[in-house]
């Protein structure tokens, strides 16, 4: 027997998965409440507690973590313009599992760097021009954040002729640099693996330093990345055999959407836009939770629209928005209130898929009409997995995806519109990220065979 | 020398693309390094790829007849976006039907625009244009 411990430190809750290598079969999973003010080791010893009560003493032969704990991998993105090298650099910190706290294009201001200072992300990600291209704006903003009282490493992934000197500026400041790949080397060519390897590397020997995780060395071989970034990984490897997917995250302040797929244009005469998009894509909506963006989501489509999506009156609505203010933990008891419970979530997943999918539009030329599309078409993607105690607990996941799917909101988007809903009902996706890196049929076989 | 980066496109709903690749495969040829946007560029795609790559010119086509309203305040776009100075040339069947050529050149001359290119222009005549406007500003460099 070869028993292997998967842990996920989330903000909220430890998460413990005791998976057998040989066989790969799913032994147990257990959670435990943890608070930030709490040791992070408490939570962990109450998971594998509960763990042992299900799987009995074991000896586990190894030991990896992901973590999303302490506000997870905070990082602040710079670029030159807003829809480039901005937008690259967001979308390689969003896809290394990192919670993008700021954006900023063009030269910062002095404004600026005293909201980073404010802001003290874990790691800045310094990008703008193409190669040999506009170097004008990283130097000034290497001397801007050098100018910074604050002790963040910075990832510079910018034009390759002046990479290097905007490492010496930070450096010279006391700062840590890591020159890595430009993140747009050439005009519209994204190219951000590079990039996001290095950020899991800093993240490995700093961040986990320093949230105080690495106490946790003697129960964990190794925390192997973020939480986000080991879903993305489980994805990546299902998707070897599924074929394109998608996965909705719903959580209580965020939702995460994914995309494993080219998403080419599916409709001829199409016309693609705009930067390529990455083949497998995160994106957060940081507005779009159950909980604590309970408001986001209404402000989003509105009162009327919120209700359409289930038998419930305005009033009941409001009022089940009002409770949810007073009490983040609240639970839908009353049949109303899993009412507006599923209309919370069915538009959470819906404005989630919208704003992740790409659009099309028809452009009237005067050859005839032709169509523009930017972003990932998802119209045609087969799958679509749900996964976040949200979802999971209410027991109508493949309903409330379904729900979303049909909406007529958003006749431009090209969101999923008839991929199956898949449950993630045992949580596994993380720790089968994190298996993957240790065994990746394994990982991917234990997929299949819980999923499906 | 540094390399001597243009940017090209076809603007507008123009959907011209034939032009537009045998102008990159010439321009590239000639020893210029392109950034080529394709078809149905607008005026902001032109700027952002020209601000990010650093590009010394802006070459626009325009094959279907409505250049001259799309290329309406590209110039003052330009300028704003602190690309000053930089090469607008633009050339093709830029106006609506058969007008005098002298008249189409005052009037997109007028919109801020460095040189204007007719109907069946060889691209030679264009590279040897943008070689002598590429030496004048590597010397005020």
């Amino acid at each position: 027997m070869k028993p292997v411990l998967l842990v996920d430190f989330g903000s909220t809750y430890t998460k413990a998965t005791a998976v057998e290598a040989e066989s790969g079969k799913l032994m147990g999973t257990a959670q435990s409440y943890t608070t930030v003010e709490q040791d992070i080791s408490l939570g962990l010893e109450k998971a594998l507690a509960e763990l042992k009560g299900q799987t009995g003493a074991l000896e586990y032969e190894k030991r990896y973590a992901c973590s999303s704990a302490a506000g997870g991998l905070r990082m602040i993105a710079s670029g030159l313009v807003p829809s480039l090298t901005s937008e690259a650099a967001k979308r390689a910190a969003l896809g290394a599992g990192a919670k993008v706290i700021r954006t900023y294009a063009y030269e910062l201001t002095e404004d600026d760097t005293a909201e980073i200072a404010a802001l003290a992300p874990d790691i800045l990600l310094l990008c703008g021009g193409t190669d040999g291209g506009n170097s004008a704006c990283a130097l000034h903003n290497a001397e801007a954040i050098a100018s910074i009282d604050r002790d963040f490493p910075v990832v510079v992934a910018c034009n390759r002729a002046c990479a290097r000197k905007c490492a010496e500026i930070l450096t010279a400041a006391g700062r840590e640099a890591i020159v890595t790949e430009n993140v747009m080397p050439q005009f519209n060519s994204l190219n951000i693996e590079p990039c996001q390897k290095v950020i899991r590397e800093v993240f490995l020997r700093r961040i986990i330093q320093a949230k105080g995780l690495s106490r946790m060395h003697e129960l964990i071989s190794g925390i192997l990345m973020p939480t986000p970034a080991a879903v993305l990984q489980a994805l990546t490897v299902l998707s070897e055999d599924l074929g394109e997917l998608c996965a909705v995250d719903l959580g209580g302040a965020t939702t995460d959407i994914y995309s494993i797929t080219e998403g080419l244009p599916t409709k001829a005469g199409t016309v693609l836009r705009g930067l390529p998009e990455p083949y497998a894509k995160r994106t957060v909506e940081g507005d779009i939770g159950m909980r604590y963006s309970a408001n986001g989501v209404l402000e989003a489509v509105g009162l009327k629209r919120l209700c359409s999506n289930a038998d419930i009156t305005e009033e009941q609505m409001t009022a089940w928005l009002a409770r949810i203010q007073e009490d983040k933990g609240i639970l839908p008891r009353e049949p109303w209130e899993q009412q507006a419970d599923f209309a919370l979530a069915a538009t959470a997943i819906e404005v989630g898929l919208a704003r992740h999918a790409g659009e099309i539009e028809p452009v009237y030329t005067p050859m005839g009409l032709a169509y523009q599309q930017t972003g990932k078409d998802l119209t045609r993607v087969k799958q679509i997995l749900l996964t976040g105690g949200a979802l999971i607990h209410t027991g109508k996941a493949a309903e409330l995806a379904q729900k979303a799917m049909a909406t007529t909101f958003y006749p431009s988007s090209l969101m999923p519109r008839q991929a199956q809903a898949v449950v993630d009902r045992h949580y596994i996706l993380s720790a089968m990220g994190l298996l993957s890196q240790y065994d990746r049929t394994l990982a991917k076989t234990m997929m299949i065979k819980e999923l499906l | 020398m540094a390399e001597r980066r243009m940017v090209l496109g076809v603007i507008g709903a123009d959907v011209h693309a034939v032009g537009n690749q045998i102008l990159n495969y010439a321009f590239t040829e000639a020893g210029f390094s392109v950034v080529n946007l394709g078809v149905m560029v607008s005026q902001e795609e032109f700027i952002e790829a020209a601000i990010e790559s650093d590009a010394k010119a802006i070459v626009v086509s325009s094959l279907y007849g409505h250049g001259e309203l799309d290329c309406r305040g590209l110039r003052e776009k330009c300028d704003e976006a602190g690309l000053k100075g930089i090469l607008l040339y633009v050339g093709g069947n830029i106006v609506v039907g058969k007008q005098p050529f002298e008249e189409v050149e005052k009037r997109f001359k007028a919109m801020g625009f460095d040189k204007v290119f007719g109907p069946g222009t060889p691209p030679e005549v264009t590279i040897e244009a943008l070689k002598k406007d590429f030496e004048l500003l590597e010397a005020q460099a």
